[in-house]
């Protein structure tokens, strides 16, 4: 919402106060001033100048010489301009005055400087100016030539400030209204607000319609059908309708708010459109059909061509506006282009109306345009602000000579809501507040509000234009806005201790994310959401249960579209990205959800499921990252054996360099090396290695206690075994046989020998254990060993494995 | 006796004076004081003396025997530190030589923001707790007092999966959870990931975090939640960090307020992190709205709270004065390793 301050002065005709100082008290009591700016900015030295006499340049055609008058004094100055004719009112800046902008249109940030000077050797005291070196927009005055200087109406006195004259002195302030203040949409709003804040009179327009002998039941008949949609209609019927300009100090408030002035009965709707915030529509009178107004819906695929020309397409939840045989406007929207007002209207049809605001805001989504007033009505305005309005239209209309006011009004309304009275308490608000505010004090911040304290019911009345105070906590706002936000104490809440604490959960994560770092990986950040095409990329088959995923039914686009049900995709991308800028050697991680529904389409919210996801390139292998996993695991206290299938059945991984990792016989994760052609689809050129720990299923396994076992008093005996096993046994069938049979005494195995090659027989390889045994009460004896090995190696010809003699 | 003494004992001083090494000077200890030495020779040749001499010429041998002998340890101590010296000079290394580090990664800047604000409210008793990121309608909005039809559902750009489930707008969801299970009083945080339908630009992104905060008890004011959220910027920003507190509109509070602190860049003289103000929006707040309160089954007359919330990005960003929000999705390591 933008304003100048003078229309809100011309409401507050006490305050007097520096921009800056206005911004920062307003914006502490809730009414925030984002920016504000001097229309006067680099504009100096300029004067109200008549051209009094007009030669031809002698050396320059398209030169002119002109005599001006300023009244303190008479210049000449020459000007390139071909639209000035003697007697003409200009605009004139004098030497050592600035202008805001140049011809072009360009805004430099301090101005251009005007110094007396000579032109094809003709001296020059100053310059006319053009609407852009005034540093405003041609738009906005549409009398201005598209090229040249800005001619002043004759009124304008000879030797004034010029830019003084042109309402220029003054600042635009453009405020942040919060949604629920729909009654700061309004000039009259913020000058309420601003009123309060200084505390200092406010003075509302005092509306008097000057009506004429004619009664608007001979005029006009409305029906309302549809009072669900619009809960208040109220229309008045003008005549001898004259169009001509505005006055300019009209014109001066709507070009600081950003409307174009037009003519006079169009600035007028704008004007109490932005001064009372409600929009109002005129029809031409001679256009409405049978003398009727009917509201009510549209019918579904019906086309209605609007005032800008466009046809639009209706259906059963948008409300019409209609006379006795076709439809007018669209409420609370546009108007229709049959019934617009030309510049021959004689007479006139006001509507001000109060329409269900969630209807508008969804009918003008649907019809694809948003206007000022549908802007206004999906807030969902104040029906009683719709009587006043059309009053001061009206009084506007009579006041100004635009027109004649027909008596009286058709008023189509529900009945009008009872004005809210909230219980007032100043304990209970004091309560709230952590304060100590004298009863009086916030009485009287409630009278500078217009909310008014009823002594004997201990209540406050709220005016229809404050829909948003519903009860006492809406009360403690108030007065805090006014008391002073800062004024309140600082204290920190009292009462039961509590524990502070990071859920179990997440401690576990914060260990995955140290141990991983360790190791070398940085932590990355990837969407939730990403394309269907996702899974083309990562040969996932069309039947896969991952392709069943939530989808979104508003995206930002198809590559935005879908909850992702595997977490590669992002790890991918991002190493591709890091590969392709080059780096060398990149280690990420991520943590982030995958979303697995439960049934599609969507009954119930999806599984949620945390990722611990980890990929990498360069430096390292599959066993790298192998160890990264058996890393965490031990830092989660994760001590037994995990085991790895190369069977995990992942189209996205090698098939020879992939496991599934299971922990006491559940599936946790998965790693391996990425397939060719996946590296290829992500245009990836290295080999890169990936891991997917899925941590709800690592939970319940993960653990933070620890139990000191004693150091060894008694020394351990170690055994090596040498064997050859066929190429397909798994070292990892050696340990579980290792691990199964080995006895109580058994204490470690480490493999440290592996060797396939000619001097083994075709078909098989040779692995060499080394196992250690120890006992905790005991020095061990031969026999202890010997039994424990004699399981181990029946356990291993078993497999076909042959001990190396 | 004794002149031939005193000749050998010169002789051999001489000779510990001239050796230079620790091998010489065990050859000069072998030499003279061994079973071969200059010495034991003149012991040997005391059955040529008379008994009354014997004792003093004994005497006199072993004078010179010790004497000797300390002269040889003195000089060996010194040899030894010469060589001890020597070696020492010869290890001498580069220190300017490149160090060798273990190439450890990095957090995320985001994370490291969330782990400094949770430290700062596990301090203060709370508890960090977690929401469901696809939402319902009811907690992400209508709980809220956010009803069907309210402006405000359209202001905040929602992505549907359908009428009633949809990607959560703001972690304030998680509060109604968190009442919902009935235990009071409550001090909690929630971080989370929330979802926009805003373009990808330098300084919007779909996806973002948000960091909730919820506390519920008796007598709870609104000069508590000032007093939380003034220790708060204090322990974030700077011991000197200052905070205003602006009225707002948020449906789920009353009475609301947007939080600025000093500009921590330029301590409040103005900026262009500040845009010249000295001042830095950084979290919404307020007083739990009693409609809030009643709907998740707790009594707005007997219990109050507050709540308040900031997006963990703008903090990021602010604190490391990344200019381009695009990079904290990226993934790219040279980014990421500043952190």
């Amino acid at each position: 919402m933008n304003t100048a301050l003078s229309w809100i002065k011309a409401y507050v005709p006490d305050l007097n106060i520096g921009d800056q100082e206005y911004t920062d008290a307003m914006t502490l009591t809730g009414t925030k001033v984002e920016t504000y700016e001097r229309m006067d900015k680099n504009l100096e030295k300029i004067y109200i100048g008549q051209i009094e006499a007009i030669e031809k340049h002698p050396d320059a055609d398209k030169l002119i010489v002109c005599q001006l008058n300023l009244g303190f004094s008479k210049l000449q100055i020459v000007t390139g301009a071909n639209n000035v004719k003697v007697g003409d009112k200009v605009p004139v800046v004098i030497d050592g005055g600035k202008v805001a902008g140049g011809h072009d249109g360009t805004k430099p940030e301090n101005g251009i400087v005007i110094k007396n000077g000579k032109l094809r050797g003709i001296e020059s005291f100053g310059m006319l100016c053009s609407i852009d070196e005034l540093g405003c927009e041609k738009a906005m005055f549409p009398d201005a030539p598209e090229n040249g200087i800005y001619i002043l109406p004759q009124d304008a006195t000879i030797g004034d400030d010029a830019v003084e004259y042109l309402g220029l002195k003054d600042t635009v302030f453009e405020y942040e209204v919060t949604s629920n203040r729909v009654d700061c949409y309004s000039v009259i709003g913020i000058a309420r607000e601003a009123a309060a804040t200084f505390q200092t009179p406010f003075l509302k327009p005092v509306v008097q319609v000057k009506e004429t002998e004619q009664k608007i039941e001979d005029f006009l008949t409305v029906e309302v059908l549809d009072t669900d949609l619009c809960p208040r209609y109220c229309a008045r019927v003008c005549t001898n309708i004259k169009i001509g300009p505005s006055p300019s100090w009209m014109q001066k408030r709507l070009r600081a708010s950003g409307i174009r002035p037009i003519n006079n009965l169009v600035d007028i709707t704008n004007y109490v459109m932005e001064e009372y915030g409600q929009p109002m529509h005129a029809f031409d009178y001679e256009t409405v059909s049978d003398k009727k107004i009917i509201v009510k819906r549209a019918v579904d695929g019906e086309e209605f061509e609007t005032l800008d020309g466009v046809t639009r397409k209706l259906d059963s939840e948008i409300l019409m506006i209609c006379d006795g045989q076709k439809y007018i406007g669209i409420a609370g929207i546009m108007g229709g282009e049959n019934s617009k007002i030309t510049e021959d209207v004689k007479t006139v049809v006001f509507e001000s109306a109060t329409f269900i605001g969630a209807n508008i805001r969804k009918s003008a989504k649907r019809i694809g345009v948003r206007t000022d007033a549908s802007g206004k009505f999906e807030k969902g305005l104040d029906p009683r602000n719709a009587e006043e309005a059309i009053n001061r239209a009206c009084q506007l209309i009579e006041e100004l000579g635009c027109g004649e006011v027909v008596s009286g009004m058709i008023d189509i309304t529900v009945p009008l809501k009872e004005l809210v009275k909230i219980p007032f308490s100043a304990d209970r608000i004091n309560q709230i507040l952590g304060t100590q505010i004298e009863k009086e004090t916030m009485i009287s911040i409630f009278e500078r509000l217009e909310l008014c304290y009823i002594n004997d019911e201990e209540v406050i009345e709220i005016p229809s234009f404050r829909q948003d105070l519903e009860g006492i906590a809406d009360l403690a706002e108030e007065v805090a806005r006014f008391y002073g936000y800062d004024k309140i104490p600082t204290t920190l809440p009292s009462g039961e201790a509590t524990t502070g604490k990071l859920p179990f959960h997440l401690r576990v994560e914060e260990k995955a994310k140290d141990v991983a770092e360790f190791c070398g990986f940085s932590q990355g950040m990837c969407y939730s959401f990403e394309s269907p095409k996702v899974f083309d990329k990562l040969l996932i088959p069309m039947d896969s249960e991952l392709r069943k995923t939530v989808t979104i039914s508003n995206p930002l686009g198809e590559d935005f579209s879908i909850m992702r049900t595997i977490s590669l995709n992002g790890m991918l991308t991002s190493l591709a990205t890091n590969y392709n800028r080059r780096n060398k050697d990149v280690r990420l991680y991520e943590f982030g959800n995958v979303y697995l529904p439960k049934e599609v389409p969507l009954k119930q919210l999806p599984d949620e499921r945390m990722q611990f996801t980890l990929g990498m390139y360069g430096e390292g292998d599959f066993f790298t990252m192998k160890g990264v996993i058996e890393e965490f695991f031990e830092t989660i206290g994760m001590f037994e054996k995990i085991t790895y299938n190369p069977n995990a059945g992942k189209p996205f991984l090698h098939p020879g360099r992939q496991a599934e990792i299971s922990y006491k016989d559940t599936v946790v994760g998965y790693l391996g090396e990425v397939h060719p052609q996946v590296l290829k689809n992500y245009d990836l050129g290295t080999k890169s290695y990936v891991a997917v720990l899925d941590m709800p299923s690592i939970l319940p396994f993960a653990s933070f206690e620890r139990k000191f076992v004693g150091i060894a008093k008694y020394p351990a005996v170690l055994r090596d075994i040498s064997m050859v096993v066929p190429k397909e046994i798994l070292v990892g069938q050696i340990e579980e046989v290792i691990q199964q049979r080995g006895g109580k005494y058994l204490e470690h195995y480490e493999l440290f020998d592996l060797y396939e090659g000619s001097q083994i027989k075709e078909g098989f390889k040779s692995v060499a254990y080394s196992i250690s045994f120890r006992g905790k009460d005991k020095t061990l004896e031969e026999g202890d060993i010997t039994q424990a090995m004699k399981k181990i190696l029946n356990g291993l010809e078993a497999l076909n494995i042959e001990l190396r003699q | 006796m004794k002149e031939k003494l005193e000749q050998i004992k010169l002789e051999v001083l001489k000779q510990i004076e001239q050796s230079d090494t620790l091998e010489k000077l065990n050859e000069i200890r072998i030499n003279q004081l061994g079973k071969k030495g200059a010495l034991t020779e003149i012991l040997k040749g005391m059955k040529d003396v008379t008994p009354e001499e014997r004792p003093k010429i004994g005497q006199l041998v072993n004078d010179v025997r010790i004497e000797i002998e300390t002269i040889l340890e003195d000089t060996k101590v010194k040899l030894e530190a010469l060589v001890m010296e020597a070696k020492l000079r010869n290890e001498v290394i580069d220190v300017t030589l490149p160090a060798n580090k273990s190439k450890k990664g990095h957090r995320h800047p985001n994370t490291i923001a969330m782990e400094e604000v949770e430290r700062i409210f596990i301090g203060m008793g709370y508890e960090v707790v977690e929401g469901p990121e696809v939402e319902t309608d009811y907690y992400n909005f209508e709980a809220l007092n956010i009803p069907a039809d309210h402006p405000a559902k359209d202001e905040q750009d929602t992505f549907y999966i359908n009428g009633d489930i949809l990607l959560r707008t703001q972690t304030s969801g998680t509060q109604v959870h968190e009442m919902e299970k009935g235990k009071l009083p409550i001090r909690m945080i929630a971080p989370g990931r929330v979802f926009r339908s805003d373009e990808v630009d330098a300084t919007h992104s779909p996806s973002f975090h948000q960091i909730e905060g919820l506390v519920i008890d008796k007598h709870i004011t609104f000069a508590d939640l000032k007093g939380t959220l003034a220790e708060f910027a204090k322990e974030l920003f700077g011991e000197d960090t200052k905070v205003k507190f602006r009225p707002h509109h948020f449906n789920f509070t009353e009475p609301s307020a947007e939080v600025d602190v000093t500009c921590f860049k330029c301590g409040g003289s103005g900026c262009r992190f500040c845009k010249g103000t000295g001042w830095i929006e950084i979290l919404g707040c307020g007083m739990v709205h009693p409609n809030v309160l009643k709907m998740s089954g707790i009594n707005p007359e007997e219990y109050s709270g507050f709540a308040f919330g900031m997006g963990l990005e703008r903090i990021a960003l602010l604190k490391y004065e990344i200019d381009d929000m695009r990079l904290l999705y990226e993934n790219d390591v040279r980014f990421l390793k500043q952190f």
